[in-house]
């Protein structure tokens, strides 16, 4: 198990190296930067011609390619992402921080409903395969994951928050939350959360339950099946107990597969609900080129992406000790 | 010696089964029934909306403005016809300049996509079906004209991925070795990456078009085709008809082209499906964004942008753009799992 586990990480490191170059090389060789957008705002020529060049020193820009490669790898190395390059001139890493949060809060509750709502549906469907519950319930949940999230997501907004003002959908809190009690500020922060929340979990529920459903069938067919049922177990018994824990195994695999749809998903998403994370700040930084904070994003997510493959391999074999590698 | 009775089909092909099989599903068959309405749409959409009448007899003289408008979608054919004037003119307003005495045959549509008027969020009526835009824009005509974008978008991109998954996925499927270590690895970098951020970083540097948006889309979605070509020719390398192939000398360009790939094709028309599915899907995302199609042209994407900033006071607009996504990558998504189950004996007998 642990030369696996070390084999594993280590053939990650290419990969780690690959993310970096392609972040790198998309956002550089791109036409267009900060300096000349920043300079082309100073009417007289001769100004802004001296204003862009003092911009392109201070950010940095008229080094070569290979040089600021190596530079920037240096950087990140120590995790530093450096200074946005809007007026304000942030870091980059506290801009981050500032709105990881909101995402990852937003996909960890996502997947987790989504396991909670999806691995009994699967089960069920899945001991009494091609029944009225399996029948019923595919159709219900391929239906909802026929419907793209942001298509979802406009009538939803139109008819639970705006029509019938059930539920706000802009932000995270509303006005006035540091003057409210503890209590009301749990209660404005979840009625925020609700809606979001359904519009990134809905489409992963059919794939998921599928998944446990196919998982299951798996199962039913080993032996030890077989023995339990031999032995005089009751139904109930052999997929609640003897089933459904191996069913688990395999979902691990899952949790990798759904963290970059979450993320990807995001932007659209957390623009229309004007909600503070990563997606909305990484379309922020596309309509200002803010350089530093693309690539600190694109990297980010492609380690976490990276990260989530590599801990799904390695705890499917920790939970599945029949799985062992040459 | 007569045949013996219910004479087991000889001679039918792997390509005949699975259309055999993809014809009796009815799912199947819906989705492709939509895809074929919307070229439909695409096609003879200047004589669905038009500010122009379809046929006109104006001063005298007999006119089809519209018509040749639907010639036009053919390439090349802008040399070979044009309008006769005064309909050619660009400031010509058919709609006021026909008087009473004219005859003219108008569209269902009597506008043209970018044709404003003062009438702005106007409710859906009979004069405009779908209602009109903040701009007093005709709803119904928007969304005709915005069905071309969507397709165009599905069938260039998706030809581009295609092209690049392939070719990839066979070099490294059929070649091995460093080649296919090479490959594999960019393949597994470009995955960490969600589609829809690296869609974005490329797009925010180019010219917001429509033209860049299909590029992008197709240069950054090859790689799950890539991925399967690659699968299914490794599969395939040890059959028995390509040691034969071998074994008569060919070469290997044409034992790729002529006898893997054909066979390979099968599960990667799948993924180039659902393929098409998402390039609609973010297509319309990226218009909803501002990156995609710039108005005033129409796309789904954008009509959805305006409804989204005007939900408050003309909810109606919603509809339209919303139902017309959902049926377009609806449709594709069918039309792929009926492929994949008419193309995959293993699933068709579960």
């Amino acid at each position: 198990m642990l030369t696996y586990a070390i084999r594993r990480i280590l053939l990650a490191i290419p990969t780690l190296l690959g993310i970096t170059l392609v972040t790198f090389f998309i956002i550089n060789l791109a036409p267009g930067d900060p300096a000349a957008m920043q300079a082309n705002q100073i009417m007289d020529p001769r100004v802004s011609e001296r204003a862009f060049k003092q911009l392109r020193e201070y950010y940095g820009l008229d080094k070569p390619i290979t040089v600021r490669y190596v530079e920037w790898l240096k950087r990140i190395a120590t995790l530093d992402f450096g200074n946005s390059m809007t007026p304000d001139s942030r870091k980059v890493s506290e801009k981050i921080l500032e709105r990881l949060p909101a995402t990852m809060s937003l996909a960890a509750l996502s997947i987790a409903i989504g396991f909670v709502i999806s691995i009994p549906i699967g089960v069920l469907s899945g001991a009494k395969r091609n029944g009225w519950f399996d029948s019923i319930s595919s159709t219900i949940l391929y239906g909802l994951y026929a419907v793209p999230s942001y298509v979802m997501a406009i009538p939803l907004i139109l008819w639970i928050s705006i029509q019938w003002d059930l539920l706000p959908f802009q932000g995270m809190v509303s006005d006035g939350y540091q003057s409210m009690t503890p209590l009301q500020q749990t209660a404005d922060l979840a009625r925020h959360y609700i809606l979001i929340t359904f519009c990134f979990t809905y489409g992963s529920l059919a794939y998921q339950s599928r998944f446990v459903r196919q998982n299951m069938l798996e199962v039913l067919k080993q032996d030890y099946i077989l023995t339990a049922r031999a032995k005089g177990l009751g139904e109930t018994s052999v997929i609640a107990k003897h089933a459904f824990r191996n069913t688990l195994i395999p979902l691990v695999t899952l949790l990798g597969l759904t963290l970059p749809q979450i993320i990807g998903g995001s932007v659209i998403l957390e623009v229309m609900f004007n909600w503070p994370g990563i997606g909305r700040l990484f379309f922020e930084s596309i309509f200002q080129r803010d350089y530093p904070t693309i690539m600190a994003l694109s990297f980010i997510t492609a380690v976490l992406v990276l990260t989530g493959t590599l801990i799904a391999d390695l705890l499917y074999g920790v939970v599945d000790p029949r799985v062992r590698y040459e | 010696m007569s045949k013996p009775p219910n004479a087991h089909p000889i001679g039918r092909s792997l390509w005949r089964i699975a259309m055999d099989s993809y014809l009796r599903n009815y799912r199947g068959m819906i989705g492709l029934g939509f895809i074929a309405l919307m070229m439909a749409i695409a096609f003879f959409s200047p004589l669905i909306a038009n500010r122009q009448p379809i046929f006109a007899i104006y001063q005298g003289k007999w006119h089809f403005p519209a018509v040749v408008d639907v010639i036009h979608n053919v390439p090349l054919m802008k040399y070979v016809i044009q309008k006769t004037p005064p309909f050619s003119q660009v400031t010509f307003d058919a709609k006021t300049a026909l008087s009473e005495n004219d005859f003219a045959l108008w569209p269902m549509i009597p506008y043209g996509p970018t044709e404003t008027s003062p009438y702005t969020l106007r409710p859906p009526s009979t004069a405009h079906w779908f209602g009109t835009d903040q701009n007093g824009r005709d709803l119904a005509a928007r969304m005709v004209y915005g069905t071309i974008v969507s397709l165009q978008v599905g069938f260039v991109s998706m030809g581009i991925a295609a092209m690049i998954g392939v070719l990839l996925g066979s070099l490294a499927g059929y070649y091995g070795g460093w080649t296919d270590i090479v490959i594999s690895r960019v393949i597994e970098i470009i995955q960490c990456f969600p589609t829809f951020f690296l869609i974005l970083a490329i797009l925010a540097w180019l010219e917001p078009s429509i033209v860049n948006v299909m590029m992008v889309i197709g240069l950054t979605s090859w790689t799950s085709i890539a991925r399967y070509t690659r699968g299914e020719l490794i599969r395939l390398q040890s059959s028995d008809y390509i040691l034969g192939a071998r074994a008569l000398g060919c070469n290997h360009a044409r034992i790729i082209l002529v006898h893997l790939l054909p066979n390979a094709m099968a599960p990667v028309l799948v993924t180039i499906t659902f393929g098409i599915a998402y390039a609609i899907l973010a297509e319309a995302g990226l218009s909803w964004l501002g990156f995609g199609v710039q108005q005033p042209s129409p796309s789904w994407g954008n009509i959805l942008r305006d409804a989204y900033d005007q939900l408050k006071s003309a909810s109606f607009m919603v509809y339209p753009p919303c139902i017309a996504i959902f049926l377009a990558v609806l449709s594709y998504n069918l039309v792929g799992d009926a492929l994949r189950d008419a193309i995959d004996p293993r699933l068709s007998q579960d």
